[in-house]
């Protein structure tokens, strides 16, 4: 024996000794101690604890009725801001990138002689990939992220939290985890990192799979674009707004839903047990620093998050444009995937292009609609609008993307269920890494990224078979 | 020149020697840990002196992992790390662990607790837990712009005698209380002010025999050991992670490699 099991083997014997209550007896002679401090050290000149204004507004925002509804109308406030607000800015950057900027590239390009394909490659591909998800990712961003740091700054994520708790602990989960999927809203990765203020290893780990079903903010544009084209236009213009907001929120709500559902099932399944109990603590409400809130969202998210953007978009752009410039019997890469898997991306209510562009976008779920606008042009071969294959190109209008989707042979559907398997799919490269890093397991990896998608195939599957018997 | 020598000991003076490093922590002489209660200004607390912009948000357990960053004081530089919020040290979760093995076993110069002013009581729990761990601490009485909204009274002298350290009032966030606690953080880490820590005094008369037991054999085998008080506790409750440290002989290796350590994750 060791000098160090003896150690052990002496604690051992004395913990029989003493008895099982140990760790009651520390911790009620540390609760003594700090109650006993506290209490010779603070005097109250009020009898009334909280501040009456944080009082009133915890009542309404936790309440059992009012508590809900706030929530979605907050939710469908900040989209309104943001969809409303990023549409100008972001027009005007695609006119200054794209339509100014780009041609006089390529007149450089061509004035020092270089060969078409490393100018096809730098310019038509990496450039306009990079362009794009500027033009369109910088705006809402910069919209977004400051009002729902306001929100995080004030105190009201807690409030959520106390809110959800209820139907999480239904559901099996953990209340926390209603502040590991806030987090998911702004990056899946950044949620699942969050999860770790989880203890109970099982609830962890349903915490993490089911993180994915929190939009982030690589989807927020692919939602709040296909929203403002197929439902905005469903409902007089002055409603647009409102209804492509509403729309928004709808998703992101029924995500919320798939998250409880989904804990549900694993809770009753692969990752039994019962929900633990916790503690949490509602903050003061502090009154938001506007202009410490607005510095730090900037750099911290939206430049943070743009970055990791652009550097995944350029050699995306890379790939799309070698996909429609290398050909095989004089038909491009890209167009052979289309027309093999279109019959497919049909039944599910979506198309061959959209399929593609979800694979060539597994690295950044940002690159999405550029890569289908793109793919969606070369196939259908509408001429005049592109500048050639491979071309990734922002439109001055949501109504130009509109033509463009509408004559690639989009419908309402394609759009509903755009938005749908844009919810349900697989998480992005990064969040499958973070997610093995985590967790330690091949196996939960491997869960968390195939149960989202085959729920996305099916459902697509499904309100497209529907949506058909009804048309 | 008396008048010089009062500005020299005047923290408003000397919060000019502060120097914002960020990342750059070469050559560090200090480390300075940064405890607290989830959501008590930790990170701002951390931005402020490292010139840093570690993302701050109002709601408990945001800071998951450690982060660090430096700052130098008075000729002298830290390494500061922000640790994440937990309300024990007693618990298994990832985070606690992170924050309890930082202080036991990276041994910090001085460790910073932050605390919630307003909710004294149930921040000094975990106080009294740190100070089990460590002698060399300092208080940081946080959002005492609360404390006021809350019409509340803190007698800072008094409290500061009872806990055996310095406690400073701040207002993290309005920068108010820097300068004051850097004073403190670098008397405490060059030893010019003694704590005297408190220690549990409740403790029933057999845990405190058993405990005194096996901190007396610990100190024997690991000559080293930061705290056997605190390692005997953990072991007479059982604690796994402790436990294999111990028979493994890892705990000496610990205290020598636990500076550079990654936070532990649950395995499944």
């Amino acid at each position: 024996m060791t000098k160090f099991d003896k150690i052990i083997n002496t604690a051992n014997e004395l913990r029989w000794e003493i008895g099982d209550n140990v760790h009651d007896s520390i911790i009620e002679s540390i609760y003594a101690d700090a109650a006993k401090i506290a209490d010779k050290n603070v005097t109250s000149e009020n009898r009334e604890q909280v501040p009456t204004f944080d009082r009133f507004v915890d009542r309404l925002v936790t309440s059992k009725w009012l508590g809900f509804p706030i929530m979605f109308a907050l939710l469908a406030l900040v989209f309104w801001l943001t969809i409303e607000g990023a549409n100008y800015p972001s027009s005007m950057l695609a006119s200054l990138l794209i339509d100014s900027f780009h041609p006089v590239l390529k007149s450089l390009a061509a004035s020092i002689g270089l060969a078409w394909w490393i100018d096809g490659l730098l310019l038509d591909g990496m450039y306009l990939a990079m362009a794009w998800v500027i033009s369109v990712m910088l705006p809402p961003m910069a919209i977004f992220f400051p009002i729902f740091t306001l929100l995080e700054d004030f105190g009201y994520l807690p409030r959520v939290a106390f809110n959800m708790d209820n139907l999480f602990k239904r559901a099996g989960a953990h209340g926390k985890q209603a502040l590991s999927m806030s987090m998911g809203f702004g990056c899946n990765a950044a949620g699942v990192i969050a999860a770790r203020i989880i203890d109970s290893p099982r609830e962890r780990i349903i915490a993490i799979i089911t993180n994915n079903f929190a939009l982030c903010n690589g989807r927020w544009p692919t939602q709040i674009l296909i929203a403002s084209i197929f439902i905005g236009s469903l409902v007089p213009a002055h409603l647009a707004g409102f209804a492509s907001a509403g729309a928004v929120v709808f998703v992101a709500v029924f995500g919320i839903v798939m998250s409880l559902v989904v804990s549900w099932g694993l809770s009753k399944s692969v990752l039994k047990g019962e929900a633990s109990a916790f503690s949490l603590e509602l903050p003061p409400y502090r009154p938001p620093r506007i202009l410490r809130t607005l510095y730090t969202s900037l750099i911290d998210r939206t430049i943070f998050v743009l970055w990791r953007a652009i550097v995944f978009a350029i050699p995306a752009g890379m790939v799309i444009w070698l996909v429609s410039n290398i050909t095989i019997s004089d038909i491009s890469l890209a167009e052979h995937f289309i027309s093999w898997s279109n019959p497919l991306g049909l039944l599910l209510g979506l198309n061959g292009v959209i399929l593609l562009a979800y694979i060539i976008a597994i690295p950044a779920n940002e690159i999405v609609i550029p890569t289908i606008l793109m793919l969606t042009v070369m196939s259908s071969e509408i001429f005049g609008i592109g500048r050639g294959s491979g071309v990734m190109f922002e439109l001055d209008s949501v109504n130009a993307t509109a033509d463009i989707l509408i004559a690639g042979g989009w419908t309402t559907l394609t759009g509903i269920n755009l938005m749908l398997f844009s919810l349900l799919h697989n998480p992005c490269s990064t969040t499958i890494y973070t997610i093995y890093k985590e967790t330690g397991s091949l196996k939960w990896t491997m869960l968390s990224t195939f149960l989202p998608i085959v729920m996305g195939i099916v459902l697509c599957f499904f309100v497209a078979q529907i949506w058909m018997l009804l048309a | 020149m008396a008048q010089n020598t009062n500005c020299e000991t005047c923290p408003a003076h000397n919060i000019q020697n502060l120097k914002k490093l960020g990342i750059d922590m070469a050559n560090f002489n200090y480390v300075i840990a940064l405890a607290g209660n989830p959501n008590t200004g930790k990170s701002t607390v951390f931005n402020n002196l490292t010139g840093l912009r570690q993302h701050t948000g109002n709601w408990p357990g945001k800071t998951v992992s450690r982060a660090e960053g430096g700052f130098a004081y008075n000729d002298s530089r830290y390494k500061l790390v922000d640790l994440p919020g937990t309300y024990s040290l007693l618990s298994t979760s990832t985070d606690e662990q992170v924050a309890r093995d930082f202080i036991l076993f990276g041994q910090p110069d001085v460790t910073i607790i932050v605390v919630d002013a307003t909710r004294l009581e149930r921040n000094l729990n975990l106080v009294l837990q740190v100070l089990e761990i460590t002698d060399r601490a300092v208080l940081c009485l946080n959002l005492m712009d609360e404390v006021r909204r809350y019409k509340l009274k803190i007698d800072v002298r008094a409290l500061s005698r009872d806990l055996g350290i310095p406690v400073v009032p701040a207002e993290a966030r309005q920068k108010v209380g820097m300068p004051e606690l850097l004073n403190y953080v670098d008397q405490v880490a060059k030893g010019v002010y003694k704590c005297k820590a408190y220690r549990f005094k409740n403790l029933p008369a057999n845990v405190e025999n058993a405990v005194n037991k096996i901190s007396a054999q610990l100190s024997e085998s690991y000559p080293n050991i930061p705290n056997s008080r605190w390692v005997a506790l953990r072991l007479l409750e059982g604690d796994q992670s402790i436990i294999d440290a111990v028979t493994s002989g890892d705990l000496g290796k610990i205290i020598q490699s636990e500076m550079g350590k990654e936070p532990i994750l649950v395995q499944e």
